[in-house]
């Protein structure tokens, strides 16, 4: 057979013509999942765990409304998660069908589980602290949620990576991190907004170092893709990743130059925050689609690992098009 | 409610390891790209079998291929691809010069019910489950939609239907294989491009299939999912295949995207421990 792929020496350049296609169709179906859904819900449990913690942490450390503030958008943002969760499958009681058993094998099923404790847990907590009742049950549902925060938090990197989408699979090593840095960004934030700048430094603090840690590991991720990388600088992709980079570094430097004192400055960079770690699930959702949607992304790097593995020679022959 | 976790290794029969006592020996098919006529009878045969809707009538200038890839909706879909290169029997020949002319490839594509089976894995329901025959189908009553099977595969197999929500796919005839009936895309195959049988008949033919080819001077020839050490621990469903696998729209090298769970697992961990750290420290180091 004659080699249809012509390659240029530096094995790591490889031009988008160089590869073949079913009439340039998708290998991969995209994802079905509706992207206010599916993007809002990595972003809400993102919230919910990041601010969980930050609850937990107020709580300890005696900040009262602070405690407060976190408690409520945790509750807030995991009731809104569950909304969207079953809004995307369409039928409510389909949510329990989730619960028939318990899978490892599948982060969907271990995330029901974890959002199906979580959030009824939150909300006790949030409830008998809006209401000054029965403070030692209030300080145990606070520490369930903080147990599971980090969990929830980040068990959203393993559901988008264990897929074959490749935008979302090869970056399964650096989405964890991404993941968990945006949701300390946006719990920050979201305290920043809401808390008196009397107990609002430690959100403050999270929020330089999460959203610092969110703009580099999302960096890191993209370089190590090589190739599928570019699906982040396509399209909606790139528009949501640079309204993120955008809002991550003037919420950084808002919430610098606040110090403790200038709260609505604080406030605005808070919101920064909040509206950057947003941006950043949209952009890495969006990435996903653009990947399955391409076959350059799904063919080349495979056929690449295939060629590594069987050495076959290579053809400097290079017809434009198989069809 | 129930915890479920099956780990099928390579080379092992995955209706064995799904927890079956006592399995039959796995089936699949064999489909013979160089033999399909391109009539379509297994997607009409397909769809009339297991009443899978229609999905649209659409020319769509892709040769005679109008039905365009698998989904909800198609279980079979043959894939027509126009190529200008001369028969291998003019080749060999050696009467004419290798460009030129026109090859017609034809191949009917099918669910390749893997021994690594992703959208098994991941299906958080247990609709998607391994039938003692060692092929993968999804229950319907217990599918809830959520989608996750459809990104999961390498493929591009199962996909969800509209105004239904739930997902869809080949079930190598579980009716038809319970009565020991054959497929009923394998059954109306007026040539015998699509077999139906014991898999590992059904590699041995493969690859006798193969040797005959290429004596025919067929060089780009090869088969496809037929090796239990890919990917995907082999295909139930292999293919014999007349050019590069892409050609033909599917992927050249895939991966079970679980196979690299467990380290994704590891890291969801840290990453989660690192959070709660980076919480703690902005407490701890802040005074009031």
């Amino acid at each position: 057979m004659s080699g249809r792929r012509g390659r240029s020496s530096a094995p790591e350049v490889v031009p988008p013509a160089e590869f073949t296609s079913y009439y340039g169709r998708p290998v991969l179906h995209e994802p079905t999942w509706k992207a206010l859904d599916i993007a809002g819900y990595l972003f809400l449990g993102g919230l919910a765990g990041g601010s969980s913690l930050v609850a937990a942490g107020a709580q300890l450390t005696g900040r009262r409304r602070l405690t407060r503030v976190a408690k409520v958008g945790s509750t807030v943002a995991a009731g809104l998660s569950l909304v969207a969760l079953v809004h995307d499958l369409g039928r409510p009681e389909r949510f329990l069908h989730m619960l028939r058993m318990v899978k490892p094998t599948s982060p969907m099923s271990v995330g029901s589980w974890v959002l199906a404790v979580y959030a009824p847990t939150s909300a006790v907590a949030t409830a008998l602290d809006l209401a000054g009742r029965l403070p030692v049950l209030g300080a145990l549902a606070t520490g369930g949620t903080a147990a599971l925060a980090p969990a929830l938090a980040s068990y959203t990197a393993a559901l988008v990576g264990d897929t074959a989408v490749p935008a979302w699979h090869d970056g399964h090593r650096e989405m964890p991190f991404v993941f968990v840095s945006s949701a300390g960004a946006s719990a920050a934030g979201w305290a920043l907004l809401f808390a008196p700048s009397s107990e609002a430094e430690p959100a403050r603090r999270l929020g330089i170092v999460a959203a610092v840690a969110e703009l580099a590991s999302s960096r890191v991720m993209e370089q190590r893709m090589g190739m599928v990388g570019d699906a982040f600088g396509t399209g909606r992709a790139k528009r949501w990743r640079t309204a993120s980079t955008a809002l991550l570094a003037v919420g950084t430097l808002g919430a610098l130059a606040a110090g403790r004192r200038r709260r609505p400055l604080a406030r605005a960079a808070g919101a920064a925050l909040l509206a950057g770690s947003a941006c950043t699930r949209f952009a890495v959702f969006e990435a996903g689609r653009e990947s399955a949607r391409d076959p350059r992304y799904t063919v080349v790097p495979q056929r690449r690992r295939l060629d590594a593995q069987t050495s076959r020679p290579v053809s400097g022959v290079m017809p434009a098009r198989t069809w | 409610m129930r915890v479920v976790s099956v780990r099928v290794q390579n080379g092992q029969d995955p209706a064995l390891a799904s927890g079956y006592a006592d399995a039959p020996a796995r089936v699949g098919f064999f489909t013979d790209t160089s033999i399909c006529i391109g009539c379509k009878a297994c997607e009409v045969a397909c769809k009339e079998w297991n009443h899978v809707p229609e999905d649209g009538l659409v020319l769509t200038g892709m040769s005679y291929d109008n039905t365009q890839r698998l989904d909800a909706n198609s279980w079979r879909h043959v894939a027509f691809i126009e190529q200008p290169k001369r028969l291998a029997r003019e080749l060999t020949a050696g009467t004419v010069d290798a460009d030129g002319g026109l090859r017609w490839l034809m191949s009917s594509d099918v669910c390749k019910h893997c021994t690594h089976a992703a959208c098994l894995d991941v299906c958080p329901t247990g609709a998607l489950f391994r039938t003692q025959f060692g092929s993968v189908v999804v229950q319907a009553d217990i599918c809830n939609g959520c989608g996750y099977c459809v990104p999961a595969c390498p493929y591009g197999v199962i996909d969800q239907r509209r105004g239904d929500g739930r997902a869809w796919k080949c079930t190598l005839c579980y009716d038809r294989t319970k009565d020991g009936l054959t497929t009923a895309c394998a059954a109306a195959c007026p040539t015998e491009s699509i077999q139906y049988g014991p898999l590992d008949e059904l590699r041995e033919r493969a690859a006798k299939r193969l040797e005959t080819v290429k004596a025919d001077g067929f060089a780009g020839a090869r088969l496809y999912g037929e090796s239990p050490d890919d990917g995907v621990g082999g295909q139930g469903s292999i293919f014999l295949l007349l050019d590069e696998p892409e050609v033909y729209g599917l992927p050249p090298d895939p991966v079970v995207t679980t196979r690299d769970l467990p380290s994704m697992w590891r890291r969801v961990g840290v990453a989660g421990v690192a959070l709660a750290a980076a919480v703690g420290a902005a407490f701890v180091g802040t005074r009031r």
